[in-house]
């Protein structure tokens, strides 16, 4: 991990260099259980790229591999900087800590000066909408509130790449989509780079620059999307015909990898 | 971009707000909370009476006036164990001994069963090492040990209190190892994520969240502590008396009344001590932690 990038393909998305680039990355689980086969993707930063697939294909076990969490069995594996975003499908919030000193943990962890980390987390809590939610146990708060929380804890460390791991797929429908209106516009002013996984199409061609679709256990990339609507993005651009025909394209491209 | 800023800002407070409205429960109504008191109040207080009459029966209609002595009814229990003083001064004399016992024992053996937990929670190899004996500690009678432990450590109070140690410590152990292993996989990874040393890990993770589970053990250790330290005094038969000397001189001098008395006040040093430890860690947890929010 935290190898540092050779200056590769200068080209794409407005000449930023990559802060996350997989190459040939293959992993077998000890068990025996073949999960990635030869997985080649880059992210820069100022892009936001979904991975959407089957369950069990493997789309987790990527976020989990470029976090360092777990290592690959082949392939390799680079950041442009360790400090990174990582959010779970669970808000994993400590229960006995209210909002605010659940934002501060982050920074805590990293011995930020604690004038200053009150200071960025208080600006994180006003960014994610919990503002006057401060000192609030997280047993009080909802599953969207919790989802916030996590979002604005790995804020505060201002990370230039993110993870989500499916952060949304236990919240009720609505609330979902609020929250990916709300994510794109933290993705417009905080300009992070983001790797997205996701059962719902919809809501990776939403967010998305760039949607991948895997095949089925073991996972590999089958499609690539390009996604052309221009950010920022209107709620209203879920019901508009080059929308559906978009998330066409995607299912049948999953259908067909099945 | 400053335009989006401003949607996140302006758009999102209230909506927020709203989300809380709907979660947040509601204090209950009070009709339900007159009924729910009703039946925490009415039924252990019916079920009192119901007793103490059952009480009388056997006194005075099951029980020969001759064979009256094995359970006299509870108003000559209360004159003879509060009302005359000599006797009054005798026992609270004894529970204070006890309680002291009781007391220093269980702090003891909550010291020692915390330090055990966090280093068996720190490397499997020190569990395995120590578990085994801590299970033996357990599963050995404790009126095995008394004589040995009288014989090497005088019958006195330092003696009294290894018992109460001893019989104290392994809920302490095993609810606090459980505490410090119940933080989430996901918790553990995001404190990896972000290079948490070992120690701010157990000390930002998993001690906090052991704190629920400590407890219950500290609640279980206290009743334990109790009896501890009167089965030592009831079998060391020396040094200041307690409450276990208390209960064999009553038997010996067949004092039923200060028998039934010397009972009530073990009995309610244990609930003391249980509910006491109960209600600290309430305090301790009852805004985050569910479990002691549902107690009330």
């Amino acid at each position: 991990m935290g190898k540092t990038l050779a200056d590769t393909q200068d080209d794409a998305v407005d000449g930023a260099s990559p802060v996350l680039q997989f190459r040939e990355v293959t992993k077998v689980f000890p068990d025996g259980t073949h999960a990635l086969n030869n997985i080649t993707f880059e992210v820069r930063r100022g892009e936001f790229v979904s991975i959407v697939g089957p369950s069990g294909c493997g789309k987790s076990t990527i976020l989990r591999i470029a976090s360092g969490l777990l290592p690959a069995t082949h392939g390799d594996v680079a950041l442009a900087d360790d400090n990174i975003g990582y959010v779970f499908q669970d808000a994993t919030l400590l229960p006995w800590r209210t909002v605010r000193r659940n934002v501060e943990l982050f920074g805590e962890l990293h011995k930020v000066d604690k004038e200053e980390l009150t200071r960025i987390a208080q600006d994180a809590i006003d960014l994610v909408g919990l503002t006057d939610f401060e000192d609030h146990h997280p047993r009080r708060l909802s599953g969207g509130m919790k989802m916030r929380v996590s979002l604005a804890r790995s804020l505060t460390l201002n990370p230039g790449l993110f993870l989500f791991d499916e952060p949304f797929g236990a919240l009720d429908e609505l609330t979902r989509e609020r929250l990916n209106e709300e994510l794109l516009n933290l993705f417009l002013s905080e300009k992070f780079g983001a790797v997205f996984i996701t059962h719902s199409l919809y809501e990776a061609v939403f967010l998305s620059t760039r949607v991948i679709a895997m095949s089925p256990r073991p996972g590999r990339l089958i499609q690539e999307f390009h996604i052309p609507f221009e950010y920022p993005r209107h709620p209203e651009l879920r019901f508009e015909p080059e929308f559906a025909e978009m998330t066409g394209k995607v299912s049948a491209a999953l259908r067909a990898g099945q | 971009m400053t335009s989006e800023d401003q949607l996140v800002r302006d758009g999102t407070p209230s909506t927020a707000a709203k989300e809380a409205e709907t979660f947040i429960p509601q204090p209950e109504q009070g009709r339900g909370r007159l009924a729910r008191t009703l039946v925490t109040v009415a039924a252990p207080a019916g079920f009192f009476v119901l007793f103490v009459t059952g009480w009388y029966l056997v006194s005075y209609v099951l029980l020969t006036p001759r064979r009256r002595f094995l359970m006299p009814p509870p108003h000559e229990i209360i004159a003879e164990g509060f009302g005359k003083s000599d006797n009054l001064i005798q026992i609270l004399t004894g529970l204070w001994q006890t309680t002291r016992v009781a007391f220093l024992g269980l702090i003891i053996a909550i010291a020692i069963g915390l330090v055990l937990a966090t280093l068996m929670s720190q490397a499997r190899w020190i569990e395995n090492s120590v578990y085994p004996y801590a299970v033996v500690l357990q599963t050995v009678p404790i009126i095995a040990l008394v004589p040995l432990i009288g014989l090497w450590f005088d019958y006195n109070f330092q003696a009294r209190v290894i018992v109460s140690v001893i019989i104290s410590l392994f809920p302490i152990i095993t609810n606090t190892l459980f505490g410090l292993r119940s933080a989430d996989s996901s918790h553990h990874d995001l404190f990896t994520l972000h290079g948490a040393t070992r120690m701010t890990r157990l000390r930002k993770l998993m001690i906090p969240g052991s704190v629920p589970a400590m407890f219950t053990g500290f609640r279980i250790s206290a009743g334990l502590s109790v009896i501890g330290a009167i089965v030592s005094d009831f079998f060391f038969r020396q040094g200041a008396p307690g409450i276990g000397r208390l209960l064999d001189i009553y038997r010996l001098n067949i004092q039923m009344e200060m028998l039934y008395v010397a009972i009530f006040w073990s009995s309610m040093l244990g609930v003391v001590m249980f509910w006491g430890f109960g209600l600290v860690g309430n305090l301790l947890t009852r805004k985050w932690h569910d479990a002691s929010l549902a107690r009330g």
